[in-house]
């Protein structure tokens, strides 16, 4: 065999192991999916997908798998998180992109991003050392006669501060698609700065800021650990935001170790994750998807 | 608007605060040199050796499995798959997709795929599930450098007469600092993540000495220790929080640091 062939034919493999590698990984997608639904198939075959979802009644030991609490409790929490980020990190990325000096861009841009390094379970520690107290002494008082802290509202604010910089980031690069042309075109016709960013930056920006706060969402709604441990776990429908909610991926993180004593028990745990994979698998590429059309129009 | 950014990036000192304020109270030297003493839930002395080097060995065994999988897979749709446009986008939308996919998924796929090959929870079962969550976040890094390679670089290499797999080679000296930054970036998330490891890599009170066997981590050491109603154990939570925070945040520096030498290679 010459250099030359073996060369080629060194070219060759790679390229096929290199190909066989990254089908894997596009596959992986599929295995997750069919992997839960195995698992979770017999739960389905059993009862019907409307009555798992929409059924209050979640006694294991009679059979008995309802999410509807759960579902609520993950609802509840994921929704006042993105109202308490969203308009934050709109205003505050309109800021960082338009009107900050650049030496603070270049403290903020990190800083941001080094909030977004720290791990699910710090925030949880935090929560548990001070938004839980300060809801307790503080703040649920005023409102209602008696709470724990452990609270929809805590699991918000936490889960608010987690998706911050996710928000902040995919925001800037969105702005970061405006063309220059139509803010000048609109300063040159008189407008003002902030009437620049109302009617021209965010005006624009519409989609973008959807794929920004549904992927938020996803973010949100999976979220395990920090969740967990503010939220107090109590699987009731919340009459205020100062009750204890149980979120989905609560439910799961703390009954696996009992989920194989029981019949059934494991299928529904799984197919809690399955459904929470089917619906963060397609919010994340629906706005993925918008977002890839929003930096072509950029070129 | 100002005030809003001020409110996110106090949340940030405030995190951090909170954290350093209370850890440090707890830390001492028995913390990260000694195992627990009489149990974890039940107190005594002891640190938390354990979930120290558990998290490493699943940290560091995981991001050299990612790596073995996304450096070829990256490879592939910038140098090899040129001219079919759409796979390489498939790929890409897939990572994006998987990167926004919560770990307790990952957990409890990693779960069924134990149950399937009959695996207990063991150290080996952490790396399996910590490195399918985190293959994407190393495409995903590593994709972003590679794809910044100029078009030049790889046409020159192509009319030298080098073959795909020697641009490769080219591509990916280019990018080496690019690819330390996906590193570091992985390994802070794989040490800091609960939920793929609560349901495979069990917990234990030893240092694990083989694949097969439990291994404690970080995360779970502080989730576990924190509820215990004993001030020692207690403590040693806080301790875990502050010692994965500084690693968290070495990790994320040292990824900044070798994200600005980055600029130095241009053409």
């Amino acid at each position: 065999m010459t250099f030359l062939q073996f060369r080629i034919l060194k070219d060759r493999l790679s390229g096929n192991l290199f190909l066989a590698l990254s089908l894997f990984s596009i596959l992986t997608v599929v295995m997750i999916g069919a992997g839960l639904y195995w698992k979770s198939a017999p739960i389905l075959r059993e009862q019907s997908i409307f009555h798992l979802l929409f059924s209050k009644e979640w006694k294991p030991f009679q059979h008995q798998f309802g999410f509807l609490t759960y579902i609520i409790g993950s609802l509840v929490v994921t929704g006042l998180a993105l109202l308490m980020a969203l308009p934050l990190s709109i205003l505050s990325a309109v800021y960082i992109s338009e009107f900050s000096p650049r030496g603070l861009k270049r403290i903020l841009l990190p800083l941001i991003d080094l909030l977004s390094g720290i791990p699910p379970i710090i925030y949880g520690v935090w929560g548990v050392l001070t938004i839980v107290p300060f809801i307790q002494e503080r703040l649920a008082p005023r409102f209602v006669p008696f709470a724990s802290g452990y609270s929809a509202l805590a699991g918000g604010v936490v889960l608010a501060v987690m998706i911050f910089p996710l928000l902040i980031s995919i925001l800037l690069e969105v702005f970061a698609t405006v063309p220059s042309e139509l803010k000048d075109a609109s300063l040159s016709l008189g407008a003002n700065e902030w009437e620049t960013v109302k009617s021209v930056v965010l005006k624009k920006s519409i989609p973008g800021i959807l794929a920004a706060a549904i992927l938020a969402i996803s973010r949100a709604l999976g979220e395990t650990i920090a969740v967990l441990m503010v939220c107090g776990n109590i699987a009731a429908i919340p009459h205020s935001i100062f009750d204890s909610v149980y979120p989905l991926p609560a439910l799961i993180a703390n009954n696996y170790g009992d989920m194989l004593s029981i019949p059934m028990y494991d299928a529904a745990l799984m197919l809690a994750a399955l459904i929470l994979f089917a619906i963060i698998f397609l919010f994340n590429a629906v706005s993925r998807l918008v977002l890839y059309r929003l930096e072509r129009r950029d070129e | 608007m100002v005030l809003s950014t001020l409110i996110i990036a106090g949340s940030l000192g405030m995190i951090l605060w909170t954290i350093m304020s209370r850890g440090i109270r707890s830390l001492n030297w028995d913390m990260i040199t000694k195992i627990p003493g009489g149990g974890f839930y039940i107190g005594k002395g002891g640190g938390i050796l354990n979930a120290i080097v558990g998290s490493v060995y699943i940290s560091i065994g995981s991001v050299l499995l990612g790596l073995a999988i996304s450096i070829p897979a990256v490879l592939y749709i910038n140098a090899y798959a040129r001219r079919n446009a759409w796979l390489a986008n498939i790929t890409r939308l897939v990572f994006d997709v998987l990167f926004g996919i919560p770990s307790i998924v990952y957990g409890a796929f990693g779960f069924t795929v134990m149950v399937y090959f009959g695996l207990k929870t063991s150290l080996l079962a952490g790396i399996i599930t910590v490195t399918l969550m985190i293959v994407p976040i190393l495409a995903r890094a590593m994709d972003e450098v590679i794809r910044l390679a100029p078009e030049e670089l790889s046409d020159a290499t192509y009319s030298l007469g080098a073959t795909r797999w020697e641009t490769s080679k080219i591509l990916l000296r280019q990018s080496t600092a690019g690819i330390l930054t996906a590193i570091l970036l992985a390994f802070g998330r794989a040490i800091g993540d609960a939920a793929t490891v609560l349901f495979t890599a069990g917990y234990t009170d030893s240092i694990p000495t083989s694949l097969h066997q439990p291994a404690a981590t970080l995360p779970l050491a502080i989730f576990f220790q924190l509820s215990s109603p004993i001030d020692a154990v207690q403590n040693r939570a806080y301790a875990a929080a502050l010692i994965l925070t500084i690693i968290v945040l070495i990790v994320s520096l040292a990824g900044k640091y070798f994200g600005k030498r980055l600029s130095r290679h241009k053409i």
